[in-house]
């Protein structure tokens, strides 16, 4: 094994470590469980973004649209179908995925500026829609009166609605299986195409690649992925908002991938961690905590082009 | 049986005519140069054949098959490749990784979202050969990017041979080259033709080397077919000389 390759899974080990033991870590330094929970729910959202925007070279800003579908999805299944955890995982997962394939044929005609706008069109259609339909999902409140249910494993109960600590190590394990598929994938022959793309189009095509069914599968299974996280988000806080539909929150997580380092895997899941945390630390101070976080991500762009990450692993090298 | 038969095409872009009225066909195992001056509708004859726009008018057949209307990827698939003037290649990744890439598309794994010990086998193999070929297997693990302007270019013909193309269209080879590296290139496209047997249509700039490769040469000026030849038909048309030396001469 080469020294690059080791220096990789070493990094890779401890990121794990620090996930598997961030319940024992996080609150000796203040932290909280449920903060541990957000970082990984919203970390996932960012890697699904970056899924297109790192690794595709298209940059959507309505991807919130996707992951507000999924919490409406998971929150509607408990609420009226069936009280069942797992079951609403996978309907936010379907509604958030599905949208996007059916509107991925009609955005990925478009490049740059004009991905983005038709993203967040069709993102804000969405948005109105939760705001408007007031009977189904509660409007501008938000729609509530369902909550997580544990989860019967034969041969004890998780009670993840209760415990902090099992319901973080739950979205744990759901957090591990999207992010080793979206990691699979990348590994692919389906996935290399995906780089190729981002690195020359014009090559691509020439290489005999589709260009544009391309895009519409990666689109199409990083809104799957933004699906789930919004679905894991909904159970989090036993409630989804509109606002999480928001182009702001899409913004959101543009920040999160651009911040923590687009161009690596796990950079966006780092800048989702310094997005919350610092939320969480700074709107207990001041309620314009997000100019704080705005100035922060404004450096970090002037500053380390590849984001945190793509700094921390160049100073290493 | 052409490989490629081109009929009566002609391209126009608003109310100027990029290439009128063209017709050219080109045999199995042939290597055909395309010359002209500058703005003569080289580069746009080169587009219509890879499918980057369709003509205004006429048709395209590609081993006996109608391609005028087929996407650029689909006539990639049925066998033709193509560089360009100005470099495409992918600058971020490894000289083994840019030409893998072609070949797990030409092997038809595009798709796939796993692929077995086997077929990585098969693949490494095809960019392995492909890489010893054009000489770059020794520059495998360097990013692409960081290479020298002709090892690029070479690179980028690799990712073209990876697919394994019944035609090869090679959009002036040689350009931004000096004699070191023009010469090398040259000696590349020699064996390709000669000891692979690739059927090649190329634009050149520089007739030192059109007229050390060619076959045939075509020469297109103000968007027209003026001479189709052996190098020799061509050093002696008078036609061709007014083009290239002006009226006055």
């Amino acid at each position: 094994m080469s020294a690059a390759q080791t220096r990789k899974l070493i990094a890779l080990a401890a990121i794990w470590a620090a996930l598997l033991f961030a319940p024992y870590w996080m609150v000796p330094l203040g932290g909280y469980t449920a903060l541990a929970t957000r970082v990984l729910v919203l970390g996932l959202a960012a890697m699904s973004v970056n899924f297109l925007l790192g690794f595709t070279g298209v940059l959507s800003f309505g991807h919130a649209a996707y992951f507000g579908l999924g919490a409406y999805g998971a929150g509607l299944t408990l609420k009226f179908l069936a009280p069942s955890t797992p079951l609403a995982l996978i309907a936010g997962m379907l509604l958030g995925g599905l949208c996007g394939a059916i509107l991925g044929t009609l955005i990925v005609r478009r490049r740059g500026v004009y991905f983005a706008m038709v993203t967040i069109a069709f993102g804000q259609v969405f948005y109105y829609i939760a705001f408007q339909w007031s009977s189904l999902t509660g409007g501008d409140d938000g729609l509530r009166g369902f909550s997580r249910q544990p989860i019967d494993l034969g041969l004890f109960k998780l009670d993840i609605l209760t415990d902090a600590t099992s319901f973080y190590y739950f979205v744990l394990f759901c957090f591990a299986l999207a992010v080793g598929a979206m990691a699979f994938v990348l590994r692919s022959p389906f996935g290399r195409t995906m780089i190729a793309i981002r690195e020359n189009e014009r090559r691509s095509r020439f290489l005999g690649i589709p260009v544009e069914r391309h895009i519409w599968i990666a689109f199409t299974l990083s809104c799957f992925f933004m699906g789930f996280a919004g679905a894991l988000y909904a159970l989090v806080n036993n409630f989804a908002d509109p606002r999480g539909l928001h182009y702001s929150q899409s913004g959101d997580f543009v920040m999160m991938a651009v911040m923590g380092g687009m161009r690596s895997f796990w950079g966006p899941l780092l800048g989702a961690a310094v997005f919350v945390v610092l939320q969480d630390y700074l709107s207990s101070v001041t309620v314009n905590w997000m100019s704080f976080v705005g100035l922060l991500f404004v450096l970090v762009v002037l500053f380390f082009p590849r984001g945190l990450l793509g700094f921390l692993q160049r100073s290493k090298a | 049986m052409n490989v490629l038969d081109i009929n009566n095409v002609t391209k126009r872009f608003g109310n100027l005519v990029a290439v009128r009225d063209v017709s050219l066909s080109v045999a199995k195992g042939e290597l055909c140069a395309i010359i002209g001056p500058n703005g003569a509708g080289k580069t746009t004859f080169f587009n219509l054949i890879s499918g980057f726009f369709p003509p205004s008018s006429g048709a395209i057949s590609f081993d006996g098959r109608d391609i005028t209307r087929l996407a650029t990827h689909e006539r990639v698939t049925l066998g033709m490749a193509r560089t360009f003037q100005i470099t495409e290649i992918f600058p971020e990744l490894t000289v083994f990784e840019n030409v893998r890439i072609a070949a797990e598309v030409a092997g038809g794994y595009r798709l796939r979202p796993w692929i077995n010990r086997l077929e990585t086998g098969q693949i490494h193999g095809n960019v392995e050969a492909t890489l010893k070929l054009v000489a770059l297997e020794t520059k495998a693990d360097r990013l692409v990017g960081e290479l020298a302007h002709g090892d690029q270019r070479a690179a980028e013909i690799a990712m073209a041979l990876a697919l394994k193309p019944h035609l090869l269209l090679l959009d002036e080879p040689t350009a931004g080259m000096g004699d070191q590296e023009t010469f090398q290139i040259t000696q590349l496209i020699r064996r390709l033709h000669r000891d692979s047997n690739y059927t090649i249509v190329l634009i050149e700039h520089d007739m030192r080397v059109v007229f050390h490769l060619a076959d045939r040469i075509c020469v297109l000026d103000q968007g027209r077919m003026l001479a189709q030849g052996t190098p020799q038909q061509i050093a002696a048309n008078e036609a061709v000389q007014a083009a290239y030396l002006g009226n006055a001469a």
